[in-house]
C-alpha cells in the first residue's frame, strides 16, 4: 500500500464507513482523509465518494471481531456515535492496526490512536449517565416528551435504559443536536430522523408537578454548604437548558449560545467552532 | 406544596442520596428499573447529588435528640403526608425522570412501632398498587419491633439505620432517648437477614430478596470531641461485622443552640469531613486499614494533604516502586493512582512497558505520583527529592499560604 492524497467522503453512517475501509483495502491506498457528507466542502485533496453497500460493510463488519476482536468491534460502534474530531481517520488507523497485531491493540492505552479513541469513549459514557439522569419528561396527552442536547450522539445507547424503565409509557425523545428522535410505545421503539422539533406547552397539571419539584430541588440545599462551583462542575451548565429546574437560573443570553455551540460543535465540528469564534469576535 | 417543603426541608441533613447497589430491570405491566451505579438525577445548589425523593412522612417526633432540628421542643412548622400522598408524588416525579426513587424518613410519630407501620403502608402502595419497581431507601426506626423491620427490608432496596454520634458517651449527652443498644440490634438483624437472604436466593431463584442493595449509615461530625481515629475505628469495624455498604459523614451543622453544641456561629467542619471520606475510600477500595492511617499519637488527619500523602510520606521506605513490575496492591497505595489507572496500567503493560508519557495519558496524576515510582528503573527527570520538599509541593498552592513560614535570612556578602 502507498499513501495517496485522496480523500473520502461518505454518507454519515456507519455502513458508509465500513465501505470506506472497504475501498481503502481494495485500491490499496490510504486516503488522507474521510469525510461524512455533513462535513464542509473544499478541501485539498481530490474527493472520491463512496457509495454504501451493505453487503461489503457486513464483510468488513464480520472483519472485526474476526481478526481483532468483538471488544474492538464494540469500541468501534461506540466510538462512531462520539464527537471525537476527525473520528474516521482516528478509527481507520485504529482498524488497520487491529488487523495488523490483532486483539492485544486495545490495550495499547498509551498509543496516541488508541488513547484518542478511549478518550472519546470515556466522553461519551460519562454524558450518557449524565442525560440519563438529567433528561426530563413532560406529559402531554398521555405521551411524555423530552428533548436533549447533548454533544455525543447518545441516543442509540440510552434508549435500552428508557424502553425497560417505563414499559407501559408511551414516550418520544428528541435529541435536538444530531437531529434524531425515539419513539417508544409498549412494546417496541423506533427511531426517527426529525428535522426539527418543538415541544408542546406545559399544561395546567404539568406546571403544577414541575412547581413541586423546583420548591423540592430548592428545600434540599443546606444553606450551609453553598458550593455553586461543585454544583457546576457535576452538573455542567450546557445541561441547565433542558432541565426545567434550572433552566430559569439562565440569562437568555447564555441559552442562546449553549444552543449554537452544542449544535454545531457536532454537525460540522472544526468549522462550527471557528464560525462561533468569528462570531464572538464581531 | 407547603408540606413538601416543611418535610424535604427536615430531610435535608440526611447525607445519603445514592441510589446504588440494585440493578433490577425493568418488566412489563410494572414501572421503573434500577441501575447499579445509580444515577443522579440534578445537582443542588450546595453540590450535592439529588438522586431520590428525599422527604420524611412527618417531622412530628417525640424524641429530644439535642442536635436535631426536628426535635420536640423545637418550635418549627409541623407537617404529615399520608402514605397514598407520598406514593402519589414518588411516582409523578418518577414517570417525568426527575428521580430515581423514594428515601423515606421519618419523625417518631406515637412509638416507634406506629411509625414503622405507616412507612410500611407507604411501601406497599408503591410496590404493590403502583407497580413501582425502582429504588427504595427506607430508615430503619430505632426501637421498633423487628418483624416490622423485616417487613420493610423486603419492600425496600436500602435500609439504614443512623448512628449519628461515634461514640457512646457523646450520644448519652446529645440524644438521651437514643442508646447504642437500640441502633446496634436493627443494624445487626438487618445484616443478618441479608446473609441469610443471600444464601437463599443462591439456592432458589424465587426467594424474597432482602434489602438487595444493602445497609448504610450515617454519623455527625464535629458536634461531639471524638477524634478522627475513634471515627475511622468504628467506621471499619461497621464494615467488617455488619457489612455496611457506606458510612456517611455530615458535617455538623449548627441547627440549634445548646449549651452542649458547639456554638451556632462555628462553621461546619467540610475539609475534615472530606478527608474521612477519603479515608473512607482507602477502606474500602485500596485495602487500607484504620490503624495504618491515624493511630493515638495522630489521631486527626492532616488537613493540608490528603490521607494517603500522608501515609506515603511517613512510609518512603516503600517507596519508589516501579510501575511496570509493582503488583495491583502496591500500585495503589501510590499517591495519584487510583482504581481506574491502576487497572488501567495492569492492562497497558501487558503489551507494552509504559514511561511516564503514557502514564499522564492513562490518567495517573503524575504530579503526585512522580516522587514515588520509576518506570523501568528510571525517575522522572529533573526531580528534586527530599521529604521536606516533597510535602511542600503535594500541598495546594492555597494550603501553602498557611504553613508555618521559614524566617528567610539575608545572606550577607560582606
Amino acid at each position: 500500500m502507498f499513501e495517496r492524497g485522496i480523500a473520502y467522503r461518505y454518507d454519515g453512517s456507519l455502513d458508509g464507513f465500513l465501505c470506506c475501509i472497504f475501498e481503502s483495502y481494495v485500491r490499496k491506498e490510504i486516503p488522507a482523509m474521510i469525510l461524512s457528507d455533513q462535513a464542509p466542502q473544499g478541501v485539498l485533496y481530490p474527493e472520491k465518494w463512496i457509495e454504501t453497500v451493505p453487503q461489503q460493510a457486513d464483510r468488513v463488519f464480520a472483519s472485526l471481531s474476526r481478526k481483532i476482536s468483538k471488544e474492538a468491534e464494540r469500541i468501534i460502534q461506540t466510538v462512531f456515535l462520539t464527537c471525537l474530531e476527525d473520528k474516521e481517520m482516528h478509527l481507520y488507523r485504529f482498524i488497520r492496526m487491529g488487523y495488523q497485531y490483532g486483539a492485544q491493540v486495545t490495550n495499547w492505552l498509551a498509543d496516541p490512536t488508541v488513547h484518542a479513541i478511549r478518550q472519546a469513549m470515556v466522553h461519551l459514557q460519562n454524558e450518557e449517565q449524565k442525560i440519563k439522569g438529567f433528561l426530563r419528561f413532560s406529559e402531554h396527552q398521555g405521551v411524555l416528551i423530552s428533548v436533549i442536547e447533548p454533544k455525543n450522539s447518545v441516543l442509540p445507547v440510552i434508549a435500552d435504559h428508557f424502553c425497560s424503565r417505563y414499559p407501559e409509557e408511551r414516550f418520544f425523545i428528541y435529541d435536538k443536536a444530531h437531529r434524531l428522535g425515539l419513539w417508544y410505545e409498549p412494546y417496541q421503539a423506533k427511531f426517527l430522523e426529525i428535522d426539527s422539533f418543538l415541544p408542546p406547552a406545559r399544561g395546567e397539571e404539568e406546571k403544577e408537578i414541575a412547581s413541586l419539584w423546583k420548591q423540592f430541588v430548592k428545600t434540599i440545599a443546606v444553606e450551609g454548604r453553598i458550593n455553586p462551583r461543585c454544583q457546576m462542575t457535576m452538573m455542567p451548565k450546557r445541561y441547565w437548558n433542558h432541565m426545567l429546574e434550572h433552566a430559569d437560573q439562565l440569562t437568555a443570553k447564555q441559552r442562546g449560545t449553549w444552543k449554537k455551540t452544542t449544535a454545531e460543535f457536532c454537525d460540522t465540528g472544526f468549522q462550527g467552532k471557528s464560525r462561533i469564534m468569528e462570531e464572538k469576535r464581531q | 406544596m407547603e408540606k413538601l417543603s416543611i418535610l424535604s426541608d427536615a430531610a435535608k441533613y440526611d447525607v445519603a442520596c445514592t441510589s446504588s447497589g440494585a440493578d433490577r430491570g425493568g418488566q412489563k405491566g410494572k414501572l421503573g428499573n434500577t441501575a447499579v451505579g445509580g444515577i443522579c438525577h440534578s445537582f443542588s445548589a450546595d453540590g450535592r447529588c439529588i438522586s431520590l425523593l428525599k422527604v420524611l412522612l412527618t417531622n412530628y417526633c417525640i424524641y429530644h435528640c439535642k442536635y436535631c432540628i426536628n426535635r420536640c421542643n423545637n418550635d418549627i412548622p409541623r407537617a404529615a403526608f399520608s402514605p397514598r400522598e407520598l406514593a402519589e408524588l414518588t411516582i409523578a416525579f418518577y414517570r417525568r425522570n426527575y428521580i430515581e426513587g423514594l428515601f423515606l424518613s421519618s419523625g417518631i410519630l406515637k412509638s416507634p412501632d406506629y411509625t414503622c407501620e405507616q412507612l410500611l403502608t407507604c411501601l406497599r402502595l408503591l410496590r404493590e398498587e403502583y407497580h413501582f419497581r425502582g429504588y427504595i431507601h427506607v430508615k430503619a426506626i430505632p426501637g421498633s419491633d423487628p418483624a416490622l423491620l423485616y417487613q420493610l427490608g423486603l419492600l425496600a432496596d436500602r435500609m439504614s439505620v443512623n448512628i449519628e454520634l461515634p461514640s457512646q458517651q457523646s450520644l448519652a449527652l446529645l440524644a438521651p432517648d437514643k442508646s447504642r443498644h437500640s441502633i446496634f440490634q436493627p443494624m445487626g438483624m438487618i445484616s443478618h437477614k441479608i446473609e441469610q437472604s443471600t444464601k437463599e436466593l443462591a439456592k432458589y431463584r424465587h426467594a424474597p430478596s432482602f434489602v438487595p442493595a444493602g445497609q448504610s449509615t450515617q454519623m455527625i461530625i464535629g458536634a461531639t470531641p471524638d477524634t478522627d481515629y475513634q471515627i475511622l475505628k468504628l467506621s471499619e469495624s461497621l464494615y467488617r461485622k455488619y457489612q455496611l455498604k457506606r458510612v456517611f459523614y455530615s458535617a455538623y451543622m449548627p441547627v440549634s443552640s445548646d449549651a452542649l453544641l458547639p456554638s451556632v456561629n462555628v462553621k461546619p467542619p467540610l475539609l475534615r469531613e472530606h478527608r474521612l471520606y477519603q479515608a473512607d475510600w482507602l477502606l474500602r477500595f485500596y485495602g487500607f486499614q484504620a490503624d495504618e492511617l491515624l493511630d493515638d499519637r495522630n489521631p486527626d488527619f492532616n488537613l493540608a494533604v490528603d490521607p494517603k500523602c500522608c501515609w506515603a510520606l511517613s512510609h518512603m521506605e516503600w517507596f519508589p516502586v516501579d510501575v511496570n513490575r509493582a503488583s495491583y496492591e502496591m500500585l495503589l497505595r501510590v499517591p495519584g493512582i487510583g482504581i481506574k489507572s491502576a487497572r488501567r496500567i495492569l492492562t497497558a503493560r501487558k503489551s507494552r512497558s509504559l514511561d511516564f508519557d503514557g502514564l499522564k495519558k492513562i490518567g495517573v496524576v503524575l504530579k503526585r505520583a512522580q516522587y514515588f515510582i520509576t518506570c523501568s528503573g528510571k525517575r522522572m527527570d529533573g526531580l528534586r527529592l527530599t521529604p521536606e520538599s516533597i510535602l511542600r509541593n503535594l500541598i495546594s498552592e492555597q494550603n501553602q499560604k498557611n504553613l508555618p513560614s521559614k524566617n528567610w535570612e539575608q545572606l550577607s556578602f560582606f
